[in-house]
C-alpha cells in the first residue's frame, strides 16, 4: 500500500463553545486530487487551515511524508511545500498583482543592488506574474501593476490560484477556487488543477460545485459536523449520494 | 433526452490577447485622479508649491529667498524627522503618541550620560540611539504580542517617558555654553553648511537623507512591501506569508531609533538639552498633522513618506509666511486645521477607485 503524502489524526479545534473540528482524520495520497465536500460550517476551511498552519489545532497530529509536523504559521507550511488558496484569498488590496504574488518570497536584484541594498527585481517579478496569469488565461487583466482592489472578484481569485500553482511543491490546497469565477475561468482553473496533478503534486480541492468535484476528483472526502464522515469514489457514487451523505440524508453504510 | 449542452466548448474560440482599452477617453479629471492614485504625494506637493508661490507673491523677496526658504527647513527639521517616524507607524495602521516624548528623553539621556557619568559624547549619542530603539521595542512588543491597541500603548508610553524624563533629569537644563565647551559632538547636527544665502544645518541634511532612505526602503525592498501589506490587512498578510510580528517589531524599533535621532537633532537645533522642550508635549500631534496633511491614510497601507515630508514643509511655510505677514499666529492653527480636514477629504476621494 502506498504511503499517504499527508495524514491527520484526531484533529480538534474549538472556537469558544463552537467545535469546528471534532477529532477529524484526513489522508491525502500521492498525486491525487482529493475533493473535500460538506455543508456550510461543516469545518472544511478549518480543516485545511489546520493543515496549512493558519490555525494551530488544539489536539491531534499531522504528518507530512511520514514525518510529524506542527506548523505554527502559514510561513512554516509554505516552506514545507504546502501552498494554499484561502477562501478569503489573503491579498493586500492596495498592493499590485505582482507584489501580492510574491508576498513573502520577493525576488531581489542580482549583484550589489540586491545583496547590499536589498533592491527588489520588479521587472523579473512582473514578468513571472504575467506569465503565470497568462497560463491561467486571465487575459482580462490589463496591468500587472494595478492594485488588487481594482480587480473583479473573479480576477482576484484567479490571481490567488496562480500564486499557489506557481509555488506549491508538495501539496496545493484550494478552498473554493472557482466560487466567483466565470465559465471560461472556472474551466481554466480545472485545467490547471489537472496540470498540477500531472506534475505529480497532489491537490486538496474544497468545492460546493458537484459537477466540478465529480469531474476532477480521484476521491471525495465527505465532511460533516467537524469530522470525516467517509471517503467515496466518484466513479462508484452519484452526485445525489454525495449530497445525501453530506447533508445527513443518507448514512455512510447505505451509500 | 438530448446530450447535455456542452456550453464550455464555445470558449475555445475566445480571444487569447491581453485586454486593452483606450486610456485617452478618461478625460482630464479621470487622468488626474489616476495620477493621484498612483502618486499619493502629489497632492501635498501641489499644496506646498502653491503655498510658496502665494506667500512669495504677497511677501516678495523677504519670503522668496534662499535664506527664508532654508530657514523653513531648519524650523521643520525636528517635526520632519518625527513625521518620518510617525509615517511608518501610521502605514501599519497604528498611531504613535510617544514620538515627541521619546525624542526629548533621548536628548536628555545623551546629555546626562555625557555630563553626569563622563562618557565620551560619541558613545553617549550611541547609547541614546540604542535607548530610543529599546523604547520602540517595548511599544512594538505590546502592540504586536500583547495585542493592545497602538493608541493606548503609546498614550501610556507618552506619559511614562515624559515623567521619566523629568524625574531622571531632575528638571535640569544642560546649558548650551557648557555643551559647546565640553561636548561639542552633542551639537554636531547644528553645524551649518552655507551655499550662497542658503543655510543648511546637518540636522536638515539628516532629515532629507532619512526621508530619501525610507522612501527607497518602503518602495523597493521586501520589508517595505511587508509594512504596507501589514497596514492594509494583517490577517491577509499573515496568510500570504508575511511575518507580521517581525514586521511590526522592526517598525516600532526603527521608529524608536528615529525618535532618538530627532532628540539628537534637537540638541543641534537648540544648543542646550532641556527636559521641558515643547516637543515632548506637542511633538506627537505635530508629527501626526504632517503625516495627515501629507496624505498618508490613518487606516494604514496607503500613502508615501515623501508626502509626510511635504506635509511638514507645508506647516513650516504657513508658520513662517503668516508670521512674516504679521498675522496673528492663531491664523496658522486655523489654516492647519482646515488643511487637515481637506487632506482627509482628498484621501477619501482618491480611495474611490471606481471614479
Ligand atoms: N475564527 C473563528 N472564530 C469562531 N468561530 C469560527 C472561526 N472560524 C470558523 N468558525 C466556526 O467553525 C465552524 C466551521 O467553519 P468553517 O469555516 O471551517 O466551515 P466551512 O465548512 O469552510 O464552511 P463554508 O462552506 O461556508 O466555507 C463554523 O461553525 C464557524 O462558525
Ligand atoms: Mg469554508
Amino acid at each position: 500500500m502506498t504511503q499517504p503524502v499527508l495524514t491527520a489524526r484526531g484533529l480538534t479545534k474549538r472556537y469558544g463553545k463552537v467545535t469546528a473540528l471534532d477529532r477529524c482524520d484526513f489522508d491525502l495520497m500521492p498525486g491525487e486530487i482529493l475533493a473535500v465536500i460538506g455543508d456550510n460550517g461543516a469545518g472544511k476551511s478549518t480543516l485545511i487551515k489546520a493543515i496549512s498552519g493558519a490555525v494551530v489545532p488544539d489536539e491531534g497530529k499531522i504528518e507530512l511524508e511520514g514525518a510529524p509536523v506542527r506548523f505554527q504559521s502559514p510561513i512554516e507550511a509554505r516552506e514545507a511545500g504546502i501552498e494554499t488558496v484561502y477562501q478569503t484569498l489573503a491579498m493586500s488590496p492596495a498592493l499590485s498583482i505582482a507584489d501580492n504574488m510574491f508576498m513573502g518570497r520577493e525576488i531581489r536584484k542580482p549583484g550589489l543592488a540586491g545583496k547590499l541594498f536589498r533592491k527588489l527585481d520588479r521587472p523579473e517579478m512582473e514578468r513571472i506574474a504575467r506569465e503565470k496569469l497568462n497560463e491561467l488565461g486571465l487575459m482580462t487583466i490589463q496591468n500587472i501593476n494595478q492594485a488588487v482592489e481594482t480587480l473583479s472578484g473573479g480576477q482576484r481569485q484567479g490571481v490567488a490560484v496562480a500564486r499557489a500553482a506557481a509555488f506549491g511543491s508538495k501539496v496545493i490546497i484550494l478552498d473554493e477556487p472557482t466560487a466567483a469565477l466565470g465559465v471560461k475561468e472556472s474551466r481554466k482553473v480545472l485545467e490547471l488543477i489537472q496540470d498540477v496533478k500531472s506534475r505529480g503534486i497532489p491537490i486538496i480541492l474544497i468545492s460546493h460545485n458537484m459537477p466540478h468535484v465529480f469531474e476532477v476528483a480521484d476521491r471525495i472526502h465527505v465532511h460533516r459536523l467537524g469530522r470525516r464522515l467517509c471517503v467515496i469514489d466518484p466513479k462508484e457514487h452519484t452526485m445525489s449520494d454525495a449530497v445525501g451523505l453530506m447533508t445527513g440524508a443518507i448514512e455512510p453504510e447505505a451509500a | 433526452m438530448s446530450a447535455p449542452d456542452n456550453y464550455e466548448a464555445v470558449t475555445a474560440g475566445a480571444s487569447q490577447d491581453v485586454a486593452k482599452f483606450d486610456d485617452e477617453k478618461k478625460g482630464l479629471i479621470g487622468r488626474f485622479h489616476h495620477a493621484l492614485h498612483t502618486t499619493p504625494a502629489l497632492v501635498p506637493l501641489i499644496v506646498l508649491v502653491a503655498a510658496i508661490i502665494v506667500f512669495g507673491l504677497v511677501l516678495g523677496s523677504k519670503f522668496f529667498s534662499p535664506f527664508a526658504l532654508t530657514l523653513i527647513l531648519q524650523q521643520v527639521q525636528i517635526v520632519g524627522v518625527l513625521a518620518a517616524a510617525q509615517s511608518l507607524i501610521i502605514l501599519t495602521a497604528g498611531i504613535d503618541l510617544s514620538v515627541g516624548a521619546i525624542a526629548v528623553l533621548c536628548s536628555v539621556v545623551m546629555g546626562q550620560v555625557t555630563f553626569r557619568y563622563g562618557v565620551p559624547p560619541f558613545f553617549a549619542v550611541a547609547f541614546g540611539l540604542a535607548f530610543g530603539t529599546m523604547i520602540g521595542a517595548i511599544n512594538g512588543w505590546l502592540v504586536s504580542r500583547v495585542k493592545l491597541p497602538p493608541f493606548i500603548v503609546t498614550l501610556g508610553m507618552w506619559q511614562i517617558v515624559l515623567a521619566a524624563n523629568y524625574l531622571y533629569s531632575a528638571n535640569e537644563t544642560i546649558r548650551s555654553q557648557d555643551i559647546e565647551a565640553q561636548a561639542p559632538f552633542l551639537q554636531f547636527l547644528g553645524n551649518k553648511l552655507k551655499l550662497g544665502g542658503a543655510t543648511f544645518t546637518l540636522g536638515v541634511v539628516l532629515m532629507l537623507l532619512l526621508v530619501a532612505i525610507l522612501a527607497y526602503v518602503l518602495r523597493s525592498t521586501a520589508w517595505g512591501r511587508h509594512v504596507y501589506a501589514v497596514g492594509d490587512d494583517p490577517d491577509a498578510a499573515e496568510l500570504a506569508g508575511v511575518d507580521v510580528h517581525k514586521t511590526l517589531m522592526s517598525v516600532y524599533m526603527v521608529v524608536g531609533f528615529i525618535c532618538a535621532l530627532a532628540g539628537w537633532v534637537m540638541i543641534g537645533r537648540f544648543g542646550s538639552v532641556s527636559p521641558s522642550a515643547t516637543t515632548g508635549v506637542i511633538g506627537n500631534i505635530q508629527a501626526i498633522t504632517a503625516v495627515v496633511i501629507g496624505g498618508i491614510s490613518l487606516f494604514g497601507g496607503r500613502g508615501s513618506i515623501v508626502g509626510s515630508f511635504f506635509g511638514a514643509m507645508i506647516v513650516g511655510v504657513f508658520e513662517l509666511g503668516l508670521r512674516m505677514a504679521g498675522a496673528n499666529p492663531q491664523w496658522t492653527f486655523l489654516l492647519i486645521g482646515v488643511l487637515i480636514i481637506a487632506a482627509v477629504a482628498v484621501d477619501q476621494w482618491i480611495r474611490k477607485v471606481s471614479a
